[in-house]
């Protein structure tokens, strides 16, 4: 009799503590998949700026027509892409064809005085900003879950259960890596 | 991350609920000490009702009420964009939900805080100094280290603690302006009677103590509750932005500013980022300081080159003092995550100019008097005041009639 309820108890204990990592595991997947729609948040925010900056810089730069033709272009690549990996490159080339949009500026000393070019400037480094805290964000929360697929014991509910592992958004280029900021002064 | 926030709500109610009972103790006393035989419950009934209406009211409307003595102005995006962006900016790397309320003070004295008793109806308060003397990496700095304390709900323990602090000098204020206008006298006439006995002698120098140590005793609580969440608010900022430096320099600007806080008094000091009531350059390392030294805090700051995790940030502190003592709740220690910080970003930001960012900080203070904006083609920017009562504004430059609508 004593052993039945020993045995019993071990059972609701380890029932309990299944119950609690698959709990676990289902909150951490809630919150990448959160923590991701941050980023599409930002990127769209992104998206939708670029025109307004085009519209705007447009009529004082006539030489810099290939930088916009590139935006444009990876901009539509960016919108289309599906995979966290496909993005992550396509959101790559953007950055870059905007960094290179900075570097190009300094050359209108009128255009830095517009104050809707100022204010343009100002929604394109927040833009920027928060799509890398989103995805630092966004990281830090697959991080967390990768981390508990693959740790003993929560590996285990984790196989039962069918739980993946998440992708990480990485940038692959270096240079963007060190610089996550635009600024066109 | 909510473990901590657990552990803030438990010290909360116990705070809540000993303040309560300290309140009833010292209406007891004060009571007994006017009228040994019935004043103890009069005094506790008093106790009670005081104890009720400040916990409503700043359960309610603290932060409203601490906003409004600042001279706190709410501000939307229009007024200052960048501030609205940081704070945005740092709501998305702490993965809230919620987005704190903005307000603007008008006062040159760089500084910042935050407050509200729910992370709903939170809000970050900055003064104009803050805006035009911090760049965008140093904003985000003291924007990350507000936010924490909301994320951690700090700002819910710093608003009861406060609370405690003001009933218990308000109760003793009032002891003692009763003393001084013949509440001793009538006191002193009952207690020439023969029924005065030890005890009475006892209560007498009990309320005199707890008059007198109360208030002292509650604000060297309050400091210490104040002066623990800086580091971890520090901690945090570092952690939310990855770039320690930021926060570095932002601290050392402000202790570095010559500006006094006009609206800062004992109770709302604790609540901004540097203490606005006491200049640097003192050892701070006494009890009635509300927050660590600037110095210390930079220093920690500047030491994490390799993480800035809240592990890095135990460890360099750690480092530097040679004590063991613990910064960061245990349960913020266990977080396994390594963070990488970001070196050199302020550094290689050219873009700052600090005649923009007052021109910035004035105009949003405009902005928030009602000032009107016209930008001209010409590049120019028209101010116009709330009491301009002409139809048309010509622009100084190029001559544009601008219409007023």
């Amino acid at each position: 009799m004593i052993y039945f309820i020993i045995f019993l108890v071990l059972i609701v204990l380890i029932i309990f503590f299944f119950v609690s990592i698959y709990n676990a595991l289902i909150r951490l997947r809630n919150q990448v998949k959160n923590a991701w729609a941050q980023i599409d948040v930002q990127l769209k925010r992104r998206h939708d700026l670029i025109p307004n900056l085009i519209e705007t810089v447009k009529g004082y730069m006539t030489h810099e027509r290939q930088i916009m033709e590139n935006i444009t272009k990876y901009r539509s690549q960016a919108m289309n892409a599906q995979t966290v990996g496909e993005k992550a490159q396509a959101e790559s080339l953007l950055s870059g064809a905007l960094g290179q949009l900075r570097v190009q500026v300094e050359n209108y000393p009128d255009l830095k005085a517009n104050q809707n070019f100022l204010a343009l400037q100002e929604e394109l480094t927040a833009t920027e900003n928060k799509i890398s805290f989103a995805r630092q964000n966004y990281n830090d929360q697959v991080l967390m879950y990768n981390n508990k697929i693959q740790m003993f014991p929560s590996n285990i509910v984790a196989g039962m259960f069918n739980f993946k592992e998440e992708e990480f958004f990485e940038i692959k280029d270096q240079a963007e890596k060190e610089v996550p900021k635009v600024s066109f002064n | 991350m909510w473990e901590l926030i657990q552990s803030n709500r438990r010290k909360s109610l116990i705070l809540f609920f000993g303040m309560g009972a300290l309140l009833i103790l010292i209406g007891y006393v004060f009571g007994s000490f006017y009228n040994p035989e019935s004043g103890g419950a009069v005094g506790v009934f008093f106790a009670i009702i005081l104890w009720m209406i400040l916990s409503t009211i700043s359960y309610f409307a603290g932060s409203k009420i601490l906003l409004a003595i600042s001279g706190a102005k709410e501000v939307t995006k229009e007024v200052h964009p960048q501030l609205y962006n940081v704070v945005e900016e740092m709501k998305i790397a702490a993965g809230v939900p919620y987005f704190p309320k903005i307000f603007i003070i008008d006062d040159p004295a760089p500084n910042a805080f935050a407050t509200g008793v729910k992370p709903e109806n939170s809000a970050i308060a900055v003064t104009s100094g803050l805006l035009s003397t911090l760049n965008r990496y140093e904003l985000q700095g003291v924007v990350a280290h507000e936010m924490s304390h909301i994320v951690n709900r700090d700002i819910l323990l710093m608003t009861f603690a406060g609370m405690m602090l003001g009933a218990i000098t308000l109760m003793s204020e009032v002891f003692f302006r009763g003393l001084y206008y013949g509440g001793g006298s009538r006191y002193r006439s009952k207690s020439s009677s023969k029924n005065s006995g030890q005890g009475q002698i006892i209560i007498m120098i009990l309320a005199l103590v707890l008059a007198i140590l109360g208030p002292i005793l509650a604000q060297l609580f309050y400091f210490a509750i104040s002066r623990k969440r800086e580091y971890l608010a520090d901690a945090s900022a570092a952690r939310l932005t990855r770039y320690p430096e930021g926060l570095a320099n932002a601290l050392e600007k402000i202790a570095n500013s010559s500006y006094k806080l006009r609206s800062a008094n004992k109770v709302t000091a604790p609540m901004y980022i540097v203490n606005p009531l006491k200049r640097e350059g003192m050892k701070l390392a006494d009890l009635t300081s509300t927050h660590p030294p600037i110095s210390e805090r930079i220093k920690i700051l500047r030491a994490l080159q390799q993480g800035v995790s809240y592990k890095d940030y135990q460890k360099v502190f750690e480092m530097i003092y040679g004590k063991k003592e613990k910064i960061i709740p245990d349960s913020a220690l266990k977080e396994s995550i390594p963070v990488a910080p970001v070196m050199g970003l302020a550094n290689s930001d050219k873009s700052f100019s600090p005649v923009d960012a007052k021109r910035e900080a004035n105009d949003a203070v405009m902005k928030l008097n009602n000032y009107k904006f016209i930008n001209c083609k010409c590049g120019v920017r028209i101010k116009i005041p709330p009491d301009y009562n002409q139809p048309i504004v010509v622009c100084p430059r190029c001559g544009t009639r601008h219409q007023l609508g």
